[in-house]
């Protein structure tokens, strides 16, 4: 089967569930049947590039920084764990949006000011923005799931001998992982849905694409309906991957 | 009667007093033990009992009062000197046995791979269940942890061996083969500081019995002497309690 047919019998699909109020729908402009539909789909899915690795980007750098962020939150001293609280609360509060446009717009004239001379792209702005946004609440995991790990296990390393650096690395943090995962997909699956904010700043994912093309086609409902579907593949792939990997680790650990 | 940073000293404590903010969970504690020497620590729950081996392990931190181990201050020890048995085991549950085992022997003290484990074989064999090694600590009895939790300990070639009611979370047919390493250990003169209501162990291993109650050690003497006559009246409601059971 051809990928060609495959987009054909989903729209079939998407036809007859739709065909229920005739007059407002018109399927012609994403038809793979017709050269223009079908030149249509293929702009449009071109956006998964850039959706996937902007997202991938993202989730990557947010949990290295949200580990950074959330290892202070283990400090006996409260001044050092004093840097965790505000990075957390700060970047929490921030709502998508306008850090985007901040990162965007703001970040390299603040640099400037500091006679540092950097331009930021719309894809490493979405980058940026969405790894820092989501960082703050991948630390929240890792410490939520750092904290799971009963105290016993801490002090039972500590009676081996282990510093407490090693103590995190081979004995919290492994156990800590399994724990970890499950929120940690959900927010992957986040970032996923938020990269469609690159849009707006010109990032040709899969937003911009469907947008643009409902700007020449005027057939906003077809164009969103298939952009949504876009989508959920996208997240369902997730899902399945997540789950598998659940189910390995859970096999490694018989309990 | 106390011989003060002799050799053969191998834990002293002096005045040692601790507080959970307002709480005094130990008041002016001085103990002595000798190098070798079997000590075993019982009282009722909340007496402070755990607290005193906790501190030894350096999972505590007290407020008043020196202790000396080994003769040196605490922190001038080597890593895992001081094995420590818990009462619920703290074993790691994503390693097998053997890397339990060799986990500390490799990344605290720095043996290689194949030493780690040729040592860990050796005392698994001695706390008899060498053929567990490669088995998660979740699929072993209470008993064959506590063991393993033991080896654990053992595998550092510590100079003293704390326990903190090794035997407390076992159901009653496997409390034996626990107390029988223990005993094993004993035999070959490990100095061992350990806090249970095994009264019958208490009798057989110890050299001394340390009553506490209310964050004091109310008593203490050698064990034919405080069973026949304990000389103070908690002491001796305590034991008629336990003894009756």
């Amino acid at each position: 089967m051809t990928f060609r047919t495959i987009a054909l019998l989903s729209s079939l699909l998407l036809l007859t569930a739709c065909s229920a109020a005739p007059g407002t729908w018109g399927w012609y402009v994403i038809d793979p049947t017709t050269d223009n539909g079908w030149t249509n789909i293929r702009f449009l899915i071109r956006g998964f590039t850039s959706t996937i690795q902007i997202s991938v980007l993202a989730a990557v750098a947010s949990i290295i920084i949200g580990l950074l962020v959330a290892l202070p939150a283990f400090a006996q001293n409260r001044w050092l764990r004093l840097p965790n609280r505000i990075y957390v609360e700060f970047i929490r509060a921030i709502p998508l949006l306008p850090m985007l446009f901040w990162v965007f717009y703001g970040l390299p004239v603040v640099m400037r000011g500091m006679g540092i001379s950097i331009s930021i792209d719309p894809f490493w702005g979405a980058v940026i923005t969405l790894a820092l946004s989501d960082s703050a609440f991948t630390a929240e995991i890792f410490r939520a799931g750092i904290q799971s790990v009963p105290r016993g296990q801490a002090e039972a390393a500590q009676t081996i001998g282990l510093s407490r650096a090693k103590a995190m690395r081979y004995v919290i943090l492994p156990q800590a992982v399994r724990r970890i995962l499950p929120p940690l997909a959900n927010q992957f699956i986040y970032i996923v849905k938020m990269s469609a904010f690159a849009s707006v700043i010109g990032m040709q994912e899969l937003t911009r694409r469907a947008n643009e093309l409902v700007v020449t086609e005027y057939r906003p409902l077809e164009i969103y309906t298939l952009l949504i579907l876009e989508y959920l593949v996208l997240v369902l792939i997730i899902s399945a991957g997540v789950r598998w990997l659940e189910r390995r680790m859970g096999a490694d650990e018989s309990r | 009667m106390q011989n003060k940073n002799q050799p053969n000293t191998a834990v002293q404590l002096t005045g040692v007093s601790k507080w959970y903010d307002d709480f005094q969970v130990l008041r002016d504690i001085s103990l002595t033990v000798e190098v070798g020497e079997k000590l075993v620590i019982c009282g009722p729950s909340g007496s402070g009992k755990s607290t005193v081996v906790r501190l030894l392990a350096g999972l505590e931190t007290h407020q008043q009062g020196d202790i000396h181990l080994q003769g040196g201050a605490m922190n001038t020890q080597r890593p895992g000197d001081i094995g420590m048995v818990f009462q619920s085991f703290n074993l790691f549950p994503h390693l097998s046995v053997l890397d339990n085992l060799t986990l500390g022997p490799v990344k605290a003290l720095g043996l290689s791979r194949a030493e780690a484990e040729e040592r860990a074989r050796a005392y698994l064999d001695r706390v008899r269940i060498p053929e567990q090694a490669e088995k998660r600590p979740a699929q072993l009895s209470g008993g064959q942890q506590q063991r393993v939790a033991i080896a654990r300990a053992l595998c550092m070639e510590p100079k003293l061996m704390l326990f903190d009611e090794p035997t407390s979370a076992l159901d009653p047919e496997m409390i034996a083969e626990v107390l029988e390493v223990m005993e094993d250990l004993a035999a070959d003169g490990m100095t061992m500081i350990c806090v249970t209501h095994e009264m019958g162990f208490a009798r057989r291993v110890a050299d001394r019995i340390a009553f506490m109650d209310a964050g004091e050690i109310v008593e203490i003497g050698a064990p034919e002497q405080v069973f026949k006559a304990p000389k103070s009246e908690r002491f001796a409601l305590f034991l008629d309690k336990i003894l009756k059971h």
